[in-house]
């Protein structure tokens, strides 16, 4: 049995280790949401839409809203900037850095970051750049990608984390205890924020109508970033944006439980701007970077609601096929279906070369129902399909329609096929040269063909 | 079941057989028309229906499937209800013309689509039939699996709680059910290792709680597991649900499974 799908074949390569404890914590985290979010809410379902329909009614005047942000962020004392692309967010914030002088920063978790390779990007310009997320940190030791928007390393266990950590001499021995990993790292990151001249944030949500950056996280590492460091320079995609501070009450309850099963993150700080006169610390100077890099291409698309993502996860947690295959074979930052919708969109010109992934979907519908924001996931992706082949990408292992098409608008052919497909109950097909059926045959029986009987019985009784 | 009708009903309803059904199935069909018939409902079977057009819908060849779907459309026009023994298909014509016709509205597909229902959701909230009198013979545990097509809409509960009020009948909750079995149409024939991980875990959860019998409303689900669960040598008895409505029915002289 051969796949010849990317991501079908990258689950059959996935080590047993690797796709247990993708599968175990992805399944434990779509239980501890759906426990939560149901104690809380009597119907969460209404909430989820109408964090939708906001997120919708933003992204219907984005520019109106990108504008409010602005002036309030500026009125703060922020410095905002607007990236067109990868690369010029990657830019602007190098410059940004080098302004002021900086050599050395900490950064605290960012999908936005990652989606543009700030890291090594930063790295290789000079700048020395931790990532101080527990889970980002880990990444970065051992030269790995995150592998699902919230929980990065889903796809290690602590075993793992403990020869790392030993490797790399952040511990002088082995020891696999979680508690004493978190300590282990604890300690080592603490020197290194208090060296930074900067730290690097995304943003979970930026309010139009004051200007105030909402951050969530569990460790506080953003805050500790922030708190020697006289620089701040948020990344924000440009969808991020939400018109009023009262929004947040249905954003914040529905993020946490959907992310992680927490009513809300251990961690959720209010960015105001700027250390002001009487603040005692906190970074004098505060940029916000808004980054486009293909979000007005989606925008224009016939895919525009995977932009009300609030990056939780829930998605992800409850694929089944994620769960198989993990975030790795995605292919990109963003994986499972939100990646699916996603990629495939935002890196417009690898467009042919991420295709498949909006096919690797039973369209099961999971993710819509967990969907904080209620993005219809299935949908997106089956327009995707449709775009692929109008614009002729190849997909591999398809399975040709026209014939299908041909004999299902045809009623008589129809019904001849019917009772010929009888003629296979007593042909060896499991010796039949066709690569499709054999991969079926291979798992699974066939049931017998009983082609045409019912309308048969249905003649015989309408004849009575 | 050649019984008259309980209560003449004067209703009269488009069967949607499903491809399925048409080529391994026919005893699902048979069993919608026996069932709709003993509740009244006249069952007429337009001979020229195929498919829904699914499987090249789902494949992305909107082009194709919008061909088939077309042709179904003109094959079950009129103003009686179309009744299908599938939540897929039934899903098909309600959502899935919706996307495909999106660039070029078409009258009949709307009705197509206004007028479609799974047969239990029928049953349950069309026919407001809300409890069934049926018996088995045993105690029976049933491991019922609400097929993805259906999220979202009432044949779940439907027929959790019309199998529940048959008598003897347990429907048994198992884990994680809120996951998809893998079949997936093409999908498992694109995704064959996904797809046959996929069920394996699904069956493992369902026959956990040690099930006599495995019951959908989708015979396409069920044709996977089934084939899945031969090949593993555990293999179950597995029914649609509207054969379990038949097959229970008490009436005179007549065995139960």
């Amino acid at each position: 049995m051969i796949g010849t799908q990317p991501i079908d074949l990258y689950a059959r390569k996935i080590s047993d280790e690797k796709q247990g404890s993708v599968l175990d914590g992805s399944s434990k985290g779509t239980e501890k949401r759906y426990e939560v979010l149901h104690k809380d809410y009597a119907d969460p379902d209404s909430l989820r839409k109408l964090a939708g329909a906001i997120k919708d009614h933003t992204l219907h005047h984005l520019g109106d809203y990108l504008a409010k942000a602005e002036a309030a962020l500026t009125k703060r004392g922020a410095k905002v900037h607007f990236a067109a692309t990868a690369e010029d967010a990657r830019q602007e914030i190098l410059s940004i850095l080098r302004g002021h002088g900086v050599t050395q920063l900490t950064k605290s978790k960012s999908m936005a970051a990652e989606e543009i390779h700030l890291n090594p990007f930063l790295i290789e310009n000079g700048i020395e750049c931790l990532e101080s997320d527990l889970g980002e940190f880990i990444v970065q030791l051992d030269n790995d990608e995150p592998s699902h928007i919230v929980k990065p390393i889903i796809h290690k266990n602590r075993r793992e984390i403990a020869r790392t950590f030993q490797r790399e001499g952040i511990a002088a021995d082995y020891n696999d205890d979680p508690e004493t990993i978190t300590r282990r790292a604890r300690v080592h990151l603490r020197e290194k924020y208090m060296l930074a001249q900067a730290g690097i944030t995304g943003a979970n949500f930026v309010c139009a109508d004051t200007g105030r950056l909402t951050l969530v996280t569990n460790e506080g590492n953003s805050r500790f970033g922030m708190a020697p460091a006289p620089v701040h320079i948020a990344l924000v995609g440009i969808e991020k944006v939400i018109p009023r501070e009262q929004d947040l009450s249905v954003f914040l309850n529905l993020l946490g439980r959907s992310a992680t099963g927490q009513q809300l993150t251990v961690y959720t700080e209010f960015i105001n701007g700027p250390k002001s006169a009487n603040q005692p610390d906190g970074p004098e100077h505060m940029h916000v970077v808004f980054m486009d890099n293909g979000r007005t291409d989606v925008l224009a698309s016939n895919c525009r609601e995977i932009l009300r993502c609030i990056r939780c996860g829930a998605c992800q947690n409850v694929c089944p096929v994620y769960r198989q295959a993990s975030g790795h074979a995605y292919r990109s930052t963003y994986g499972g279906p939100v990646g699916a919708v996603l990629s495939p969109l935002l890196f417009g010109d690898r467009f042919p070369e991420l295709a498949d992934l909006p096919k690797a979907s039973s369209l099961c519908g999971a993710c819509n129902e967990v969907c904080p924001v209620d993005i219809p996931i299935p949908d997106l992706l089956l327009r995707l399909r449709d775009k692929a082949k109008r614009e002729g990408v190849h997909s591999p292992a398809a399975v040709p329609m026209t014939p299908f098409s041909a004999l299902a608008t045809s009623p008589s052919l129809w019904r001849t096929a019917m009772t010929m497909s009888k003629a296979m109950n007593h042909l060896p097909i499991h010796v039949a040269p066709i690569k499709p059926l054999q991969d079926w045959l291979g798992q699974r029986t066939l049931p017998e063909s009983r082609g045409g009987d019912f309308r048969k019985w249905m003649k015989t009784r309408q004849s009575k | 079941m050649s019984t008259p009708s309980v209560r003449p009903l004067n209703q009269r309803v488009l069967l949607m057989g499903t491809c399925l059904c048409d080529a391994f199935f026919d005893d699902v069909a048979k069993a919608t028309v026996e069932v709709l018939e003993h509740l009244g409902v006249s069952v007429d079977f337009p001979e020229n229906q195929t498919c829904c057009s699914q499987p090249a819908f789902n494949s992305g060849d909107w082009e194709s499937s919008r061909k088939v779907a077309r042709h179904c459309a003109e094959v079950f026009a009129g103003e009686v209800p179309v009744i299908v023994p599938s939540g897929s298909c039934a899903a098909m014509n309600r959502h899935g013309n919706k996307l495909q016709f999106e660039e070029e509205p078409n009258a009949s597909i709307d009705s197509l689509a206004k007028r479609t229902r799974e047969v239990i959701d029928f049953i349950f909230n069309d026919l407001n039939i809300r409890t069934w009198p049926g018996k088995f013979a045993q105690p029976t545990r049933i491991a019922f699996h609400r097929s993805c097509h259906s999220r979202g809409t009432k044949t779940g509960e439907a027929v959790r709680t019309l199998l529940s009020s048959i008598e003897n009948a347990e429907v048994v909750p198992f884990g994680q059910s809120e996951q998809c079995c893998g079949f997936g149409g093409t999908f498992s024939v694109t995704f064959p290792h996904i797809s046959g991980q996929m069920g394996t875990l699904k069956l493992d959860h369902m026959l956990e709680i040690r099930p006599d019998m495995l019951v959908g409303t989708d015979m396409s689900c069920l044709m996977h597991l089934n084939g899945l669960a031969q090949n593993q040598g555990r293999a179950i008895p597995q029914f649609h649900a509207i054969q379990i409505l038949r097959d229970t029915l008490v009436k005179p002289n007549q065995s139960n499974p």
